[in-house]
């Protein structure tokens, strides 16, 4: 299979594979006017099998998103055809804007302009609570 | 300036600091009758309470100061759709201080991130109930004299019961603290009280069903309501009530030195029988409860005797 290689974008590489998809939607890359290629079960050497989405066009990538997704993802960033950097996002202290706290009794329930935060409580299992309620995120 | 949302805020040494206040006003409470001379505590109260707003209400009293504020949500702008952070706003114009008891988990930390006025959490939801704790640690640190080599039970419902939880993370910084966890397996402790308190502390715990069996052990029992509510079957709840209700009978294995606390209010869990026992010291616990209020609100407002 082919894909033409991008001249300003991402590739998001080493992306679990079955996960490219949800990582596509969580993203929000549907509404891209650029061009976004999905690549699924690709062969990889670290992994055996991965996703990879590649991203033709200069658009912010939500990055706190994608620690939080997956932090071993690798981010390379493209510009006029070359890669200018390329690593792994960090897990963010904060995610602001993510996830929405399914607690029913935390007060963002009833008073909605409230922003929906998050903060990482163990680094280790990569577990956020909700700064309202401490609710701890279910990831599903 | 300082609020307090959850206990977890303040320091082992700040709590024995607030202890130590709390016992200087029982001593001395003449020194502390003025402190407060033209200060005020808004209590913002979103649903029914009668220890905790009475109990906010009589410490400041009793500090010289005043009170305003409203005991429903009924009463107040939120009928009319205000927001926490907008009431928050507004109130600091009008008071020095503020206690909020809110239905919604995480309303009093809104509280705290928009008034220009410390907040005193006074119960959110399920949530947090930080005065109640210190209750309770006053209670401990009188009535046993010590805060460290404890047995300290908890009987009745653990799963639900915000205070059981707050009184273990609490008691959990002490030197030589054992928990005897008594329910129930329904209404066992969460997981996350085990593992993110008891056993990442290492602090030793057993669980049982059976209090007769343990009762003997404990320097502390501290007892909760076991509600008809939690039971997925009617006939678990009746095999299992009259197993977490108190009486002069099971407390006779018991040291002399027991201490029987409860946050109250009390339904039938203690029956009236133990009032009566020298070591039942659930309403010592609200007395403290008024003094610890008073320790905090001169510290938050930062007076000094």
């Amino acid at each position: 299979m082919n894909i033409d290689s991008i001249k300003n974008g991402y590739v998001i590489d080493h992306i679990t594979a079955g996960r490219g998809m949800e990582l596509y939607t969580l993203l929000g890359l549907d509404r891209l006017d650029c061009s976004v290629a999905i690549i699924k079960n690709a062969q990889s050497a670290k992994y055996g099998r991965k996703d990879i989405i590649k991203i033709d066009g200069e658009t912010n990538v939500n990055l706190d998103l994608l620690g939080y997704f997956d932090p071993n993802i690798t981010i390379n960033v493209i510009k006029n055809g070359e890669r200018i950097s390329k690593g792994h996002p960090e897990l963010p202290e904060r995610l602001v804007g993510v996830l929405t706290c399914k607690n029913p009794r935390c007060i963002t329930t009833t008073e909605q302009e409230l922003p929906q935060i998050f903060k990482l409580t163990d680094k280790k299992t990569h577990e956020y609570r909700c700064i309202y309620c401490e609710t701890k995120v279910s990831r599903s | 300036m300082r609020s307090l949302i959850s206990i977890e805020e303040l320091s082992r040494e700040e709590i024995d600091s607030l202890i130590s206040t709390a016992n200087d006003i029982i001593a001395n409470p003449k020194k502390y009758s003025e402190l407060c001379r033209g200060k005020k505590l808004a209590t913002l109260f979103y649903e029914p309470s009668t220890r905790t707003r009475l109990s906010f209400e009589a410490a400041m009293y009793e500090l010289g100061g005043n009170v305003l504020g409203f005991s429903e949500a009924q009463s107040s702008s939120a009928a009319k759709g205000e927001s926490v952070a907008d009431t928050a706003r507004t109130v600091s114009c009008y008071a020095d201080i503020i206690a909020m008891r809110h239905p919604k988990e995480g309303a009093p930390f809104v509280a705290a991130q928009n008034a220009s006025v410390p907040i005193i959490n006074a119960g959110d939801g399920g949530h947090n109930h930080p005065t109640q704790t210190l209750a309770d640690l006053c209670t401990i640190s009188r009535e046993c004299g010590r805060m460290s080599n404890l047995t300290i039970g908890c009987c009745g419902d653990l799963k639900f019961g915000r205070t059981v939880h707050s009184l273990i993370a609490a008691m959990s910084r002490y030197e030589n603290v054992r928990f005897v966890l008594i329910s129930p397996e329904e209404l066992r402790v969460p997981s996350y009280v085990r593992h993110d308190i008891l056993e990442r502390g290492g602090i030793p715990y057993s669980e049982t069903q059976d209090i007769s069996e343990v009762m003997g052990e404990l320097d502390i029992l501290y007892m909760t309501r076991v509600q008809r509510e939690r039971f997925f079957s009617e006939e678990e709840y009746l095999r299992l009530k009259d197993s977490y209700i108190l009486t002069a009978d099971k407390l006779s294995g018991a040291k002399d030195s027991l201490c029987i606390m409860h946050p109250l209010p009390r339904v039938n869990e203690i029956s009236v029988e133990v009032d009566r026992d020298p070591r039942a010291c659930y309403f010592k616990q609200v007395l403290y409860g008024k003094y610890m209020r008073m320790a905090l609100i001169l510290m938050l407002l930062g007076v000094s005797v």
